[in-house]
């Protein structure tokens, strides 16, 4: 047989991740990826990673309590098996990345420095600097680069995904891409193909995503067949940067640290902001969440910046929606320490210094919860079978998905710090279930029949070739491109109505009937871009009208999706006993809301339209609970669903 | 000692350009933003191929940068003179200046496009941008260049810790807030080559492609010349980094001996324009004299163990 080799698609952690652990299991590997590795959008993130460790395990802490802020924080729709895994792998994955070179912050003693992180109570984020994904990935990168030099990795880097190879009986067996220099159109044979892409904010136009996170990989998986998981879960993040290219990221971590948001009470104060006084300033956040204060979970902090400055008209500037995130009580020293780069971000891009003067931030589309649905064998103990072909496989045999790609992990709103442990994580794992799929293979990829590959080539270079002799339609993509922006923005971010939702799908059909009659302004054979963003435009509908089509069918609230005709709002009585009737009909009330969408939404290309089924979430582990951070009434609510639980299963209410 | 980093390299292009600074130039009217400005680019269709300049006016709006720009390029692709062409080739990713995909040379200074703002682009040189490819590594097409050659000496000098594996063996060495200090700045390097098109020393490598030859021959012809040739700033600076590692000290030996070789340290005139230009300020001069101290250390152990 053939030596066997495995296509990696992308090459920021989560490729990366994969491809050093295959490697060291003696497979080759290729990756393919748009951007040299080094450059992937991993590089952006700023604030850490977490992990259950030393310290806060003293305080109480374990890997259960992680895996417990993950379900919960992710409003309990993910798989819980994989999450329990990932949670106790947790410290293990960063000693690694420690021994990797990571230059983690560290503590007066020597040990790994810890920040607090949303959504927990607990200081579990190690971090370097404010650069953590950065040097996370250059770890990985180096480590990658080590066993190219050593031989057993290719790099193709400049290179475009465009689907994968599947044979007369469904099973992928190698990829296509396209050379982004000289535009050849070339099918890889592979054993398996591990996609690892990255997530999809450019279907929103302006994100806190890198330039490549089109999602164009993704889709090309999705019209091949891979169905795609939790489409409506986007997380907007409750504080970025607003700029005319793309809405930078200010990091959680610089509330970790003890960042304050706040608006002046009167609208429109015109004062400059320090000079007004701490009794006019209205630090909402810390009012209405006092155990959580400025560090209450995104999908939470969105909203409520949202609303005050959209329903409540504080917004601190007149014709910009903003509020204040304020560092300026802490001394400069120790924020050049923990937040240096972070800080310099907004003065780079901002021309103003947040060490002296309060940052102006507002939401932006961040983080794509949903992606290509993936399978995982459990164990007994609850966890995951590692080594089992299952792992990371998308429902098309020898395709996997990994990072933050697949909808696994973070449910309906990711923590803060989950994803660059669940990226690494997810490359660790795919790699010995690959290594047992190859071991049961029977006849390797480069042994088939030649024409399978050069077939499925020749297709894809009839339609780059019908692309670019396509004149006369006179659509502008680039013009597209914002228009759709601009209407997922509307219609799929922060509060979503049907209503909306319905008008923004009909749009998007529209676009996409245009984006179809784009003409190209290069029809060149050579380092045309032109070409390849119109190809990735037209890949985002599929996912983009996913995305419409799940939030328009679920009918409640969940996590990152808020839906104000379907959320249930706190208890009103004050009557004590009727307070308690209140609180027994919200639960009633939950519980027939868990009965009916405590689901994944299942998206399957048909055609042009996706189609939507349901699955159900493995809750075994730790049974659902309501989500009540804030809501008023939250003590007497948790007390009778307390005690409901104990009534049914004695053991069951341990969090 | 603070050459004019900015032009070591002698593109020909009629309008002599400087330093990014034109000294006296009129602030068009004070305040008040322009409707409108002008770019030139330095394009190239492929490699080996006549580079020529090109006129394009953008309509001002605030908050702009050169990777804003240029999206408002690409979207129309018309020049001043209303002429339909190709739209401008360039690279970029983050968009927040830690990637490194978009450095390119802007009035005159090699940088990331990406943190270039308009406004103070017009401030420094009213009315107009002007863009060039960077000058020390060969034009695939117009403003992108073909760095492999960045990556390529990260290999020469085995920038990457040694560990056995990636099996859960416990925490790495304990380190101090020093230690952690001194390497994270190091660790910051995104690539981008500036330090590179800066220094005198770095001379362009360009290999043409041969008849017939395969990509992966044509790969392995690229490496051998780039082997030959400098390695620059940043992978020395690198290959300290490692070096200071409790674990990747142990093969500080052979980095530095790949720092001894040909195309390695000595080629460095210690001009110190690689540390004025980078972008993460990276004391790139302080790890080039540890690599100094290193090699000589080094070079009479190896007399002694003859
Ligand atoms: C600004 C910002 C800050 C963040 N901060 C944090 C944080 O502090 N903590 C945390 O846990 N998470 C954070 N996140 C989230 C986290 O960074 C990402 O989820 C994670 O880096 C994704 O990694 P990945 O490996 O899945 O994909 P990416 O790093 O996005 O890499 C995708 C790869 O796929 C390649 N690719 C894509 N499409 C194609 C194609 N068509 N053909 C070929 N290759 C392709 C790309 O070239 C790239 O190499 C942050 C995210 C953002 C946007
Ligand atoms: S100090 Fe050395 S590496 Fe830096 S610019 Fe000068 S010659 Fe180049
Ligand atoms: S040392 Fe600085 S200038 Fe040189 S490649 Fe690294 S970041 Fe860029
Ligand atoms: S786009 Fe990443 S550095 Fe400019």
């Amino acid at each position: 047989m053939a030596k066997q080799r495995v296509m990696v698609i992308g090459g920021g952690l989560a490729g990366l991740a994969a491809t050093m652990k295959l490697a060291e299991l003696g497979i080759a590997v290729d990756m393919m990826s748009l951007v040299p590795v080094k450059r992937s959008h991993s590089v952006c993130a700023q604030g850490g990673i977490n992990s259950v460790n030393d310290l806060t395990r003293q305080q109480g802490d374990t890997e259960w309590q992680h895996f417990d802020d993950t379900v919960y924080g992710g409003d309990f729709l993910q798989h819980q098996p994989p999450v329990k895994e990932m949670a106790d792998w947790g410290p293990k994955i960063i000693d690694l990345m420690d021994r990797l070179g990571v230059p983690f912050n560290r503590t007066q003693e020597g040990f790994l420095d810890r920040r607090r992180f949303g959504g927990t109570l607990y200081k579990r984020t190690a971090f370097a600097g404010a650069t953590t994904g950065q040097q996370l990935l250059y770890a990985l990168d180096e480590q990658v680069r080590r066993w190219e030099s050593a031989g057993l990795v290719r790099k193709f880097e400049y290179w475009d995904f465009l689907g994968p190879v599947l044979d007369g009986d469904g099973v992928c067996r190698g990829a296509l891409g396209q050379d982004l220099v000289s535009m050849e159109i070339r099918s890889f044979p592979a054993d398996a193909v591990v996609v690892a892409s990255g997530g999809c904010g450019l279907i929103y136009g302006r994100s806190t995503m890198s330039m490549v996170c089109t999602g164009s990989a993704v889709s090309r998986c999705f019209k091949a067949g891979a169905k795609y998981g939790n489409g409506e879960f986007i997380q907007v993040h409750p504080t970025a940067i607003p700029g005319a290219d793309k809405l930078r990221l200010m990091s959680e971590s610089a509330r970790g640290e003890g960042g304050r948001v706040w608006v002046p009470r009167k609208p429109q104060d015109q004062r400059d902001a320090k000079s007004i006084p701490e009794s006019e300033r209205y630090y909402f956040l810390e009012d209405r969440y006092p155990k959580y204060g400025n560090l209450v979970p995104r999908d939470i902090a969105t909203r409520e910046i949202f609303d005050i400055c959209v329903n409540e008209g504080l917004s601190v500037e007149r014709d910009r929606q903003c509020v204040y995130l304020d560092l300026t009580h802490i001394s400069k020293r120790e924020l050049d320490r923990k937040l240096g780069g972070i800080l310099d971000i907004y003065e780079k891009f901002q021309g103003v210094d947040p060490r002296t003067t309060p940052m102006k931030i507002f939401p932006a589309v961040h983080y794509s919860m949903g992606g290509l649905w993936v399978d995982y064998q459990r164990t007994a103990a609850g966890g995951l079978q590692i080594g089992s072909p299952k792992t990371h496989v998308t429902n098309v045999p020898g395709l996997y998905a990994i990072g933050e790609c697949d909808y696994q992990y973070h449910g309906a709103n990711r923590l803060g710090a989950n994803s660059l442990l669940s990226c690494i994580f997810t490359g660790l794992v795919v790699a010995p279930a690959i290594e047992t799929l190859l071991k049961n293979n029977k006849k390797a990829a480069a042994d088939l029949d030649a024409s399978l590959f050069e077939s499925a080539r020749r297709d894809k270079q009839r339609e780059h070739d019908a692309l670019l002799r396509r004149t006369g339609g006179g659509e502008n993509p680039y013009v597209i491109h914002q228009e759709l922006g601009d209407i997922m923005t509307r219609a799929a971010t922060v509060v979503r109505r049907n209503a909306q939702l319905d008008a923004a799908y009909d749009k998007v059909c529209e676009l996409e009937a245009r984006a179809a009659k784009c003409s190209l302004s290069d029809s060149g054979n050579w380092t045309n871009q032109n070409v390849v963003f119109t190809r990735a435009l037209i890949d985002m509908f599929p996912i983009a009208k996913t995305i419409l089509k799940g939030a328009r069918m679920r009918d409640e609230s969940r996590g990152a999706h808020f839906k104000p005709d379907f959320s249930m709002p706190g208890l009103k009585a004050t009557d004590p006993a009727e307070r308690r009737r209140e609180a027994e009909a919200w639960c009633d009330q939950f519980e027939a809301n868990t009965n009916k969408w405590l689901k994944s939404t299942i998206s399957t290309l048909k055609g042009t339209e996706p189609e939507i089924t349901y699955e159900d979430v493995d809750t075994s582990i730790i049974p659902p609970r309501p989500r009540l951070y804030g809501l008023v009434g939250a003590e007497l609510i948790e007390e009778v669903w307390k005690n409901r639980l104990a009534a049914k299963k004695p053991l069951a209410a341990s969090a | 000692m603070a050459a004019s980093h900015d032009h070591s390299h002698g593109h020909s292009n009629g309008n002599g350009h400087a330093n990014g600074h034109s000294d006296g130039h009129a602030d068009s009217n004070g305040h008040g933003k322009p409707d409108s400005f002008e770019v030139r680019i330095l394009r190239q269709d492929g490699p080996g191929q006549a580079s020529y300049w090109e006129r394009h006016r953008v309509a001002y709006e605030p908050d702009m940068n050169v990777i804003s720009v240029l999206q408002r390029i690409a979207s129309k692709a018309k020049t001043v003179d209303n002429e339909q062409v190709a739209p401008v080739a360039w690279e970029c990713n983050c968009l927040e200046e830690v990637c490194g995909a978009c450095t390119m040379v802007i009035n005159g200074r090699v940088r990331q496009s990406c943190s270039a703002l308009v406004d103070r682009l017009l401030t420094d040189n009213p009315g107009e941008i002007e863009l060039q490819p960077m000058t020390k590594f060969p034009v695939v097409r117009d403003l992108v260049v073909d760095r492999s050659r960045i990556f390529r000496a990260l290999q020469r000098v085995q920038a990457w810790v040694p560990v056995e594996g990636y099996y859960d063996m416990g925490a790495g060495p304990r380190q101090s807030q020093e230690q952690q200090e001194q390497s994270y700045p190091l660790s910051e390097c995104m690539s981008c080559g500036c330090c590179l098109e800066a220094c005198p020393q770095y001379l362009k490598v360009e290999i043409a492609r041969e008849e017939g030859e395969t990509d992966e021959q044509f790969a392995e012809r690229k490496k051998a010349a780039y082997d030959k040739n400098f390695v620059g700033a940043h992978a020395i600076s690198q290959a300290m980094l490692f070096n200071s590692h409790p674990t990747g000290r142990m093969n500080a030996g052979e980095r530095t001996d790949a720092l001894m070789g040909e195309g390695g340290l000595q080629i460095c005139g210690n001009a110190q324009n690689c540390v004025a230009v980078c972008p993460k300020h990276i004391p790139l001069t302080t790890s080039i004299a540890r690599a100094g101290r290193a090699t000589t250390v080094r070079m009479i152990q190896r007399w002694f163990d003859k």
